[in-house]
């Protein structure tokens, strides 16, 4: 995108000002750099996301942002119901809910090396990744739907994991509202071997050593020193959210809010039976991305056990990044209750919000960006600023810079497995060509990113972590 | 592309699968049957390759050979594949979901039939 195209408030704010169809400006969190480097079609979507009805302030784009379906990735709309405000499949993903865990070990880089290896084997065997993969739990229907109401608070019930998880996730693990009954019998079958897996492309568990630390004061209250390790684990709703994410989409293109500029845009306003049955079908998805994320974490716990029994591992933050919550936000100086879509962008909640676990009230909400297999990734914490200038959202990770057909022919999957070794960084999957499409290489430079959310007051750097156990899907 | 709509949809289909996985390396071993209704075209299309996904994932298969018979806005589709097999076939990525972006079903002034849309991997 031409930087020349938009209007420059500061360096990391750029503006569109509403033209035509457009009821509010569309905003980008960027520097220069990483302008140039984005998708003209994020402009396009951008333009497009702001004529729909009900959008409040801005439609915004972080500094992370590309081309999507119907919004920009990267990209985030806040929506009154009351001014006809609608929801969009597309504008939350098809990976309803995908986000990022954080878990904290008691261990430090020194104490893994010898056991590097065998972790990196037991990890691999104990969590299911990529196409095809299946994992142990087998649900029935009456239980699938307790999972669909009741998230990572089910797991917990289950035994996967601690009720002290549970106040470290969002929303305390379980988005309230959903209605498993707006889920498709399709969805639910998708799911049925699922749970407790990884999934592919950009997915990913990773044993990660922090290597630089920013803010001290907020690196204390999140117990974050150099050269600690934790693991990090992305991934979301598998097959339930897309199968929830395309069959609405499908039923927004035919019976949702007309007119729209493009049909990638298909929506149904929020006060409408469809608008109404998405947001149960979403809330439905989003329990069982926390549920996935929860089993997941008590399977590397045992993975963790079976190699250094004496660690323990302990929740810092579970956040999602592919969502639409209802949020009280300031518009026209007085509060209201708005429906924030925010895809491929990460809430993120400044110090003394109510929603915050009383240790991290002082610093903010760990804000988790994730990197890549080869390079680094960054937690960040949550800003006051944020609020008013992107309704408390910050960017999600690096954002791809090319496409997988050209990193094929640009990498090999083995080559790039053997200069991570070298590198001191262990990578296990069962897709090489995979590995090759997910070249480091293949993405923007995520300390870019990081930099300029920082710079543009969404978060504030806290830690920079690097790989040292990468588990592919 | 192909010379009919039939053909541009299992083109797209094959295109599909190369995504996810080597589309040489699958073999026929077993057929199965999809039936699909849209408004039209376009959305047929969607509609089609989202069959695919669907079946993909809740068979754990993959499938290298598509036939299709079209009548007006509604399609019956034979899919033949097998189970996936990680090494063999060189998996890459699962496909979440063939979206609306993109879409376009349309034929040129030679004949040749386009069917593309952007899908969500």
């Amino acid at each position: 995108m031409d930087p020349q195209s938009l209007l420059c408030y500061s360096d990391f704010e750029w503006w569109i000002k509403p033209t035509g169809q457009m009821r509010v400006p569309a905003i980008i969190y960027a520097d220069k750099q990483l302008i140039s480097g984005m998708d003209e079609k994020v402009r396009e979507q951008l333009i497009n996301v702001a004529t729909l009805p009900g959008i409040q302030r801005a439609a915004y784009a972080m500094p992370d942002a590309h081309w999507g379906y119907g919004f920009p990735i990267g990209g985030v709309a806040a929506f009154d119901p009351n001014e006809g405000g609608v929801i969009s499949a597309g504008g939350v993903g098809f990976d309803i809910s995908c986000g990022v865990r954080a878990l904290q070990t008691t261990l430090t880089a020194n104490d893994l090396e010898a056991q590097k290896t065998d972790l990196a084997e037991a990890l691999f065997r104990g969590v299911p990744a990529g196409v095809g993969s299946t994992g142990a739990i087998r649900l029935s229907e009456p239980e699938m739907d307790s999972m669909l109401s009741g998230g990572a608070q089910w797991a917990v019930g289950k035994g996967y994991g601690n009720p002290a998880d549970l106040d470290r996730t969002e929303e305390r693990g379980r988005a309230i509202g959903a209605q498993p009954e707006c889920v498709s019998r399709e969805a639910k079958k998708r799911q049925c071997e699922e749970m407790g897996t990884l999934g592919s492309g950009n997915h990913y568990l990773e044993v990660q050593r922090v290597v630089q630390i920013f803010d001290a004061v907020a690196a204390e209250a999140m117990e974050l020193h150099e050269n600690d390790i934790l693991v990090s684990i992305h991934c979301g709703s598998r097959g339930l959210g897309h199968q929830v994410g395309t069959d609405y989409l499908k039923s927004m293109v035919i019976q949702g809010y007309r007119p729209i500029p493009d049909r990638e845009l298909a929506c149904a306003p929020i006060h409408s039976e469809l608008g109404q049955h998405y947001l149960g079908a979403m809330r439905a998805a989003t329990n069982c991305a926390l549920a996935n994320r929860q089993i997941i974490t008590h399977l590397v716990r045992g993975a963790f056990h079976q190699v250094l029994p004496d660690v323990k591992l302990t929740l810092l933050y579970d956040v999602s990044h592919n969502t639409c919550k209802i949020e009280e936000h300031s518009v026209d100086g007085g509060l209201r209750e708005l429906f924030v879509h925010r895809k491929g962008a990460t809430r993120s909640l400044g110090p003394g919000h109510p929603d915050l676990p009383p240790p991290l009230q002082a610093v903010g909400q760990p804000v988790l960006i994730g990197g890549t297999m080869g390079t680094e990734s960054y937690i960040l914490a949550g800003t006051k600023q944020s609020e008013k200038l992107a309704f408390s959202s910050a960017c999600h990770g690096a954002g791809r810079a090319m496409s997988r057909t050209q990193a094929t022919h640009r990498w090999q999957g083995r080559q790039i497995i053997e200069e991570l070794r070298n590198r001191g960084v262990l990578i296990r999957t069962r897709s090489i060509r995979g590995v090759a499409e997910e070249a480091p290489g293949a993405y923007k430079d995520v300390s870019a990113v990081a930099a300029a959310a920082e710079q543009a007051h969404l978060a504030r750097r806290v830690a920079r972590l690097v790989p040292v156990i990468c588990v592919k899907g | 592309m192909g010379r009919s709509v039939e053909e541009a949809f299992e083109q797209a289909a094959v295109a599909l699968t190369a995504v996810v996985a080597d589309v040489n390396a699958i073999k026929q071993r077993e057929s199965i049957e999809v039936r699909c209704e849209a408004p039209d075209l376009e959305l047929l299309l969607v509609s089609w390759l989202n069959a695919i996904i669907y079946e993909m994932a809740v068979r754990k298969m993959l499938f290298g050979t598509f036939r299709i018979v079209l009548a007006g806005c509604s399609l019956t589709g034979t899919l033949a594949g097998e189970k996936v097999d990680p090494e063999r076939h060189r998996v890459a990525v699962e496909a979440k979901g063939a979206t609306v972006t993109e879409l376009k079903v349309s034929c040129d002034q030679d004949g040749q039939w386009l069917a593309q849309c952007v899908v969500d991997v």
